[in-house]
Formats: C-alpha cells, sequence, structure tokens
C-alpha cells in the first residue's frame, strides 16, 4: 500500500511540458478577450450617450426654474404660454397631450383587439397571410406621410362636418389612432399566441364555446400583454411630434373642447424650437418641455415593468 | 427494427344486445392532413366500465379519444360514425359544445386555468348554464367530492389551483369534468405526469367514478390498465389488433402482435 502511493506521488511531479500546455494562452482564449473587450467598449459609448442625454435635458430642463425663477407650479398649472412675455404655463400642452393620447388609445385598443382575436383564433392562416403584413407596413409608414394624409383628408373633412377650421384634437386623434392601431394589434397578436394552448383545449372540452373560450380564458390570461400592448400604443402616441403637428393647430392655449385648434407637448417642441436663442427664457421654456416628455416616458416604461412583473406573479405556482 | 405484423389478423370482441353501451364508433378513419392515422376504428364501450386503450407511441390511441368528442375538429379529418345515444355525433350539424357537456375530456398534463380552485369549476358549471349561486355551491362541493379532492381543499378553495401538486391538479381536472354531470368521460394518459403516490389516488378515483360514468382511458402503462380497466383494447399503427375483457387480453392474448406487446418485445 505504503509503495503504491509513494508510486503515485511520483506520477504527480510536475511535468514541464504539460504545465506549459495547460496554462498558455490560445487563440481560443484570445478569441474570448476580443469578444469581451468589443461588447463591453459598445455598452460603455452607449451607456455614456444616455446618460449624457438624460443630464443634458435634465439640466437645460430646470434651468427654467433655477436661472429664470419660474415657479414649478406656475409652470405646471398656468395656462398661459407666451414665453416672449416671460408667460410659461404648459398646461395647454399637457392637456393637449393627455387628450390626443388617452382619445387615441381608447379608440384603437377594441379596434386592436378586434383584429388580433381574428387573426389568432378566428382565421389564424389568413390572419398570417395578409393582415401580419399589412400591419408591419403600417407601422413601418413615416408619421410625416401619416400626417400629410391627415392634413389632406381628415381636417377638410372635420371641417366640413363639424365647422370650424378642422383642425384640432378629434383630428389629431384620428391620426395618431390610425398610427398605433399597428402597434397595439401586433403586440396583442404575439400576446394572444403565446397563451398556451392547453387552456384553450381545456376550456373547449368543458362544452365552452368558441366566443366563451377567448373572452373568460385567452383574453383574460393575456390580460398583462394586453395592457402592455396599449401601453405602448400610448407612448408612441404621446410621444409622435410631426404628425401630430401637421393637423392639431398649434394654438397654444387651454383646449376648449375637441374640434378647436390645440396644441402637445410634442407639437409645440417642433413648432417653436427654431425661433428661440439659446440660454433664453423661451429657450429654456421649451426644454422644460422637453423634459416632461422624458420623465413620462420613464414613465410609461415603468408601468410596462410594473405590469410585466404582476402578470409573471400570476403565473407563478 | 419493428417486426411486421399482418394488419388483417385482429381479435375485436363484440357485444350483444343485452350489454347497454356508453358509445360505439364505426368505421372511423382519422386523417391529417394526406396522412392516415387511424383505420377502420370499430369499437364500443359498456356502460359504467373502464375500457383502457393501451398500445405504443404513435398508435393512434389518442387520436382516436380525441375524435370521440370531436376535439379533433380543425385539427384532422374523421369519417366514419360516432353513435352515442342512437345519434352520430359525426355528422356536420351536430351541437359540438353540447356534445363535449355529454363527453368530458382529461388531459395527459394537467390543464386548470390560472384561476382559483372555485373559479375553475364554476368556469365549468357557468359554460353550462349554471348561474345560481346555491347551485354552483353545491355542485362545486359534489365534484370535488367525485373526485376526491374536497377533503384536502374544502378550506382553500379561493387559492389559487396552480398552488396544488400535480395529482391534486389533475383530480381538479377530474372534478371540473363531472362539474358538468356528463355520461362519458375521456382520460388522455391522465397519470403520465404524476407521481406513483398521486397516480394512486387518480386511479382509486377513477374506480369509484366508474359507477356513475363510462370511461375510457388512454394508458402508457399496461400494469395501470390491468389494474383499473374491465375492457382493454390494443392500438397499433393506427389499427385496433385486439379488443377483450381485460384480464383475457393479459392472461391470454389472440394474436402475435399484441402477445408481444404485453411480453413486451416493443413499444
Amino acid at each position: 500500500m505504503e509503495q503504491t502511493n509513494s508510486q503515485l506521488k511520483n506520477q504527480d511531479t510536475k511535468s514541464h511540458e504539460w504545465d506549459t500546455r495547460l496554462h498558455h494562452a490560445t487563440k481560443a482564449t484570445h478569441e474570448d478577450w476580443i469578444g469581451r473587450g468589443i461588447s463591453y467598449f459598445c455598452i460603455g459609448i452607449i451607456i455614456l450617450v444616455v446618460a449624457s442625454m438624460l443630464w443634458f435635458i435634465t439640466s437645460k430642463g430646470i434651468a427654467t426654474f433655477t436661472q429664470n425663477h419660474v415657479s414649478l407650479w406656475k409652470f405646471l398649472s398656468g395656462t398661459n404660454w407666451a414665453p416672449d412675455q416671460g408667460q410659461i404655463g404648459a398646461l395647454p400642452m399637457i392637456l393637449g397631450s393627455f387628450a390626443v393620447t388617452f382619445a387615441a388609445a381608447i379608440v384603437a385598443t377594441p379596434f386592436a383587439l378586434g383584429t388580433a382575436i381574428f387573426m389568432t383564433e378566428i382565421s389564424p392562416n389568413r390572419g398570417r397571410k395578409f393582415l401580419q403584413p399589412v400591419i408591419e407596413l403600417l407601422v413601418g409608414i413615416p408619421s410625416v406621410v401619416y400626417g400629410f394624409i391627415g392634413l389632406a383628408v381628415i381636417v377638410p373633412f372635420m371641417r366640413h362636418v363639424v365647422g370650424g377650421s378642422g383642425f384640432g384634437i378629434i383630428s389629431a386623434t384620428f391620426v395618431l389612432f390610425v398610427m398605433v392601431l399597428p402597434t397595439i394589434t401586433s403586440m396583442t397578436v404575439d400576446s394572444l399566441r403565446a397563451v398556451p394552448r392547453f387552456y384553450k383545449e381545456a376550456s373547449l372540452a368543458l362544452g365552452a364555446t368558441r366566443w366563451q373560450t377567448v373572452s373568460r380564458v385567452i383574453l383574460r390570461s393575456a390580460t398583462s400583454g394586453i395592457l402592455t400592448a396599449i401601453i405602448f400604443g400610448m407612448a408612441r402616441a404621446f410621444g409622435e411630434a410631426l404628425a401630430v403637428q401637421m393637423v392639431i393647430g398649434n394654438a397654444a392655449i387651454m383646449p376648449k373642447n375637441l374640434i378647436s385648434p390645440a396644441s402637445t407637448l410634442t407639437s409645440q417642441l417642433t413648432t417653436g424650437i427654431g425661433d428661440t436663442i439659446d440660454g433664453t427664457l423661451p429657450n429654456n421654456a421649451l426644454w422644460s418641455l422637453a423634459l416632461i416628455l422624458l420623465l413620462m416616458s420613464l414613465f410609461f416604461n415603468a408601468l410596462v415593468r410594473f405590469i410585466a412583473k404582476r402578470g409573471q406573479l400570476k403565473h407563478e405556482r | 427494427m419493428l417486426k411486421q405484423y399482418s394488419f388483417e389478423e385482429t381479435a375485436v370482441q363484440t357485444f350483444d344486445d343485452k350489454t347497454s353501451l356508453a358509445m360505439r364508433t364505426e368505421d372511423m378513419q382519422v386523417f391529417y392532413g394526406s396522412n392516415h392515422a387511424m383505420f377502420d376504428a370499430n369499437l364500443a364501450f359498456p356502460k359504467n366500465q373502464i375500457t383502457a386503450l393501451i398500445g405504443a407511441s404513435g398508435s393512434g390511441k389518442s387520436t382516436y379519444l380525441r375524435s370521440l368528442n370531436r376535439m379533433n375538429d380543425g385539427i384532422a379529418t374523421v369519417t366514419g360514425k360516432i353513435w352515442y345515444h342512437g345519434v352520430n355525433i359525426n355528422e356536420p350539424g351536430v351541437n359540438i359544445y353540447e356534445i363535449r357537456r355529454h363527453i368530458g375530456m382529461v388531459f395527459q398534463r394537467p390543464n386548470p386555468f390560472a384561476k382559483s380552485i372555485r373559479e375553475n369549476i364554476v368556469y365549468a358549471l357557468r359554460a353550462n348554464g349554471v348561474k345560481k349561486k346555491a347551485e354552483l355551491e353545491e355542485r362545486i362541493e359534489q365534484s370535488l367530492k367525485g373526485a376526491a379532492l374536497w377533503d384536502e381543499v374544502k378550506d382553500s378553495l379561493d387559492k389559487s389551483a396552480l398552488s396544488l401538486s400535480g395529482g391534486q391538479q389533475q383530480r381538479l381536472c377530474i372534478a371540473r369534468s363531472i362539474a358538468m354531470a356528463p355520461d362519458v368521460l375521456l382520460l388522455d394518459e391522465p397519470c403520465s405526469a404524476l407521481d406513483p403516490i398521486s397516480t394512486v389516488k387518480v386511479e382509486e378515483t377513477l374506480l369509484e367514478l366508474q359507477k356513475k360514468y363510462s370511461i375510457i382511458i388512454v394508458t402508457h402503462n399496461m400494469q395501470q390498465a390491468s389494474r383499473i380497466s374491465s375492457q382493454c383494447a390494443f392500438f397499433h399503427l393506427g389499427h385496433i389488433m385486439e379488443y377483450a375483457p381485460t384480464g383475457t387480453m393479459f392472461s391470454n392474448p389472440q394474436i402475435p402482435v399484441t402477445q408481444d406487446y404485453i411480453a413486451g418485445s416493443f413499444g
């Protein structure tokens, strides 16, 4: 026994050849280093860009309050927007933005749900073959085209039907409806397709009709995905500038009704940004509008994450 | 290499007029697209008995079972006749929802909805038009008792069904099916995802349930078939090769393919 052990020890003596072979770096190790280096570099750049954008917008956006000493409350609740005269009440734009966003989401959601149910449950083949490409096409159309159609078709139509100039919240809602519809639809389709097949089978085997199955099982278990889709649609509507600017009328006044000219945070930004001088109150006030937009998109993002988390909890055991 | 067996040599029992039948199929064929998956299926199922469908994977036993309550609609083409209470239910114009209310089904993988235990059963009852609260409560209790789950869950009916163990989930699925008071219960390998202890529970439940329901169960497990079934049908490559009382089938199989399968030569 003793002898065997000492023999084994002899075998454990370091061989110089194997020592170098097992320690030296090969081509594979170098590739690892390079690959890791490249991706760290890219991530670093992106983090830098995002962080500096956040810092830039925030520092510019709060200049209104720190340098020009406008009170935050006045900014948020004031109804008079005349930066040249030192009046910067942003409430009309905030209201305008929320009005068109919610209106577009409310109008678009039923249509998106109907289309998505058709594409997944009623006619999956035709849905995949025809509707899917149509929806992808709608997503890809540049917003200026939507705005142009709105300007050429919807605004004259509204002018004809309800009178007035035709510019206003309702025209913007129509344009945004068409723009967010594909977003909400395609994300709803994804979440409906993700509902486990066995839920549907279980329901049908219990004698439930197709409609009962869709409304009580499939839609129910896709709820968090559908809510996420709606919020993404709202985020798109909230952030859309060009198309809205072309049809809303761009009057920075409190919207009295749905058919009088109004403005949103984005439309006011694009309208005003060329006319101001860097560092003056009118310019700073626009940055403050941008800051609100940034905070809202952060809020939408947080909401999506929150809903996704709750949806997950529901399906956990 | 799988041995070739003649599909001509079969031993399928039939029943005389005195046996009351739950349902039967006549020359049923199933096609998945152009793929012929089930050939000339002629089987009759006696009332208030457990009939086991056995066979290797891909032998067509699940395909056959799913055709019985028209769950293959939209997935496969089923021709031939399925007789139930003297009606051919494989005809256009037959209300498939009504069929499934009378011929319930439990699947291989326990598939309760992500709702509470109570809601799972209420869903089935509401789909069948039961709305009164008192009746709902009564039938929840009845069906959970029928599936031998009541004692384990009576204090936690509002807990999520997904918090139950696999065996409890499967018995909940059985409860959900019998809540509709069907007369036939189809089970597609209900124990294959369960541990042995849960399997015993489900088997005991089924033996109890056959007093009230006619049960057709697909199983991969020959021992299970011999433990619980009265009749047993052996499927091979889409053909029904032998159908006999379970005792006879396992002690004295009539044809070579059944003998080999039961001896464990393939499958």
